[in-house]
């Protein structure tokens, strides 16, 4: 069997993904599918994204071994250092691929959809430096708990427009952002910022991301000499626990993502139909969405990227949940014991493998550290006060 | 219930442009509006089935879901309620696809032929996803009007058209559904390209916005569906403003 190869034509993985948009954008799917073929096939486009990557974005990120934390935890950790990235996450990796194919298909404008912001600051970001004119579309509930983000974003010369229907987070965000996109298909690229919705998508924003898991799969045989035994990261839509995945899909490391306990698409969820794509899905018995409800607007989400569906049904990788209080212990652990303070997203893998760390004594944990948390740190000094 | 292709047909074949009046399911006063629209001269009624993330819809009609789902309303509620309309035209629902998905395709098929349902609209479910529905819906006799889209090129709405029963919706602009101050240029172009690939009902909507503009897309289409503007007034000033209105949008089609 062979996993995380191209997805079929019809852009699945399984029973999973596939193209549900608007007649209105089919082409444009198409259009971008091919686009992105080509361009990913050209060692020319490969080699200034590459260039982006170093010169710009910081790659390679570091690996960097928690001695402290893996002493108390009975674990060899390691974290992959993608908060050290340019922006604070590894949204870089996927939105500079995107503008750069952008412009190379001719687009003007891009628009984006963002959650906690990271993915709506790295458009805000890859767009002033290329030359394109930038619209974010955040949940109004979100750009209250994201207010930091929000004036960065601004800072950065984007639009940020709030998404004010349904729950006012993240997929309501998605849904202005394709309303935009059906009205400004010809020159707008959606640069969507995770591992979900429409053919090519998935899969593009995989490839753009399976530099963390290459890197990491890398270092982690430098500093071992050998394969982690598991490889930890969190999921909202998927876009890190993709990336860093790709890297060990092939090896006998558990993969594992860790989903927020009110918004566990694949825990929980049934397949469904919404935003472009058949994947697992929190909804009710009559195909409403349901809202989901998370400490970290970055996984407040109610689906999940198709591949994570199609990894977790043949038992490739699974998708346990933490709950919000033991996130915000994540949170504290790591920033106590190894003066790193996480994103709430990724305090989520840190909450996992503290809970199921005396089930992996002495073996290796991989985990990606996608983002930093200083965008966090405001809301955290209300919970923690 | 009548064919909704052959009613089209017969009525059309009378010199009649054709006039569809979208009301969402479940909003306060919906039944009564859409018998008063039927009333003023509508050929046929699309009845919106509330989702939760209506992405081609626009302000109004996102408005009217939230509100119906607010009121409890529910797919198979909807359903069991239209043959209660005792209308005299088909009745065919708008609705997006994760509400077929999580019934069940077969299941909802037989609940629009059980419940007097001609046709179905499924906006977010595109030609290269829609076997499955579609033979479903076949299988039961409910007739899947497939979209047209202004971005398509010529290559893609002869297959649009062979996909499509009932009739082909012509969508007028790049956009999602509400109302605009003029019709935009691509509503014609589109309606007249479809036109030239099929015999089928051609009807257009998304952005046909008042009388004058349905008037001007009349004039190369063979029809109009009037949502937002209808829905609006539903919930501004009840079913009579409804009525009130397609008799206004019915004149001016009649007298072109």
């Amino acid at each position: 069997m062979s996993v995380m190869v191209e997805p079929d034509e019809s852009g699945r993985f399984g029973q999973f993904g596939g193209r549900f948009v608007p007649e209105t954008l089919v082409p444009a799917c198409q259009e971008l599918e091919l686009g992105f073929r080509e361009a990913w096939g050209d060692p020319a486009f490969r080699a200034e994204l590459d260039h982006l990557l170093r010169t710009y974005a910081g790659r390679p990120s570091i690996l960097t071994e928690c001695n402290n934390l893996g002493r108390q935890l009975g674990i060899r950790l390691l974290l992959k250092r993608e908060d050290l990235n340019h922006t604070g996450s590894h949204k870089i990796n996927n939105v500079l691929g995107q503008a750069l194919l952008a412009k190379r298909m001719g687009k003007k404008r891009i628009v984006a959809e963002t959650g906690a912001g990271q993915h709506g600051v790295a458009s805000a970001t890859a767009a002033a430096l290329l030359g394109l004119e930038c619209k974010v579309f955040m949940g109004a509930v979100d750009m209250e708990r994201q207010a930091l983000n929000v004036f960065r974003m601004r800072l950065l010369g984007a639009q940020v427009e709030p998404a004010t229907s349904g729950s006012r987070t993240l997929k309501d965000a998605v849904n202005e952002a394709m309303r935009d996109w059906v009205a400004t298909v010809e020159t707008t690229h959606y640069c969507l910022g995770s591992v979900m919705g429409p053919h090519p998508y998935p899969w593009m924003v995989r490839q753009f991301h399976r530099v963390i898991g290459d890197e990491a799969r890398e270092q982690c045989l430098a500093a071992t000499g050998a394969d982690p035994d598991v490889v930890v990261a969190c999921v909202g839509g998927g876009s890190n626990a993709i990336g860093i995945f790709s890297g060990f899909i092939d090896t006998k490391a558990r993969l594992v993502g860790v989903e927020p306990a009110g918004g566990a698409a694949v825990g929980r969820g049934v397949p469904g139909v919404v935003h472009g794509m058949k994947s697992y899905l929190m909804q009710d018995e009559h195909g409403q969405v349901q809202e989901a409800h998370s400490i970290s607007a970055g996984l407040d989400y109610p689906g999940v990227g198709p591949e994570h569906s199609y990894l977790s049904e043949i038992g490739r990788a699974e998708y346990p949940s933490v709950t919000d209080e033991e996130v915000v212990g994540g949170f504290s652990l790591l920033a106590k014991t190894e003066g790193i303070i996480p994103a709430l997203e990724c305090a989520h893998a840190v909450a996992w493998i503290a809970r199921e760390a005396p089930n992996m004594a002495g073996q290796t944990v991989l985990m990606n550290l996608s983002g930093r948390g200083d965008k966090d740190v405001a809301q955290m000094m209300d919970i923690l006060a | 219930m009548t064919g909704l292709e052959s009613h089209l047909r017969t009525r059309r074949s009378e010199d009649r442009k054709l006039l569809i009046p979208y009301v969402t399911g479940g909003l306060a006063n919906w039944k009564e509006g859409i018998r008063a629209a039927v009333a003023a001269g509508a050929d046929a009624v699309e009845v919106g089935i509330p989702f939760s993330d209506p992405v081609m819809d626009g302000p109004v009609i996102q408005e009217a879901s939230q509100r119906a789902l607010d009121a409890g309303a529910t797919p198979p509620a909807i359903l069991a309620e239209i043959p209660s309309l005792d209308v005299q035209v088909p009745i065919v629902v708008m609705l997006y696809y994760n509400t077929v998905f999580r019934t069940g395709h077969e299941r909802f098929a037989s609940l629009c032929r059980q419940n007097g349902v001609s046709g179905a609209i499924v906006p977010d479910l595109p030609l290269e996803e829609a076997t499955r529905w579609c033979a479903a819906a076949d299988d039961a006799g409910v007739e899947t009007v497939m979209l047209a889209a202004p971005t398509a090129p010529d290559e893609r709405l002869p297959r649009i058209a062979a996909r499509a029963r009932g009739f082909v919706y012509a969508v007028g602009l790049l956009g999602i559904t509400g109302e605009r101050d003029a019709l935009a240029n691509t509503a014609t172009a589109i309606a007249g390209r479809v036109k030239a690939v099929t015999d089928l009902p051609v009807l257009v909507g998304v952005g046909v916005s008042n009388a004058q503009q349905a008037r001007e897309a009349c004039r190369v289409a063979d029809g109009v569906i009037q949502g937002a503007s209808v829905v609006r007034r539903l919930m501004e000033s009840g079913p009579d403003a409804v009525g009130d209105y397609i008799s206004e949008v019915r004149h001016a089609i009649d007298t072109q």
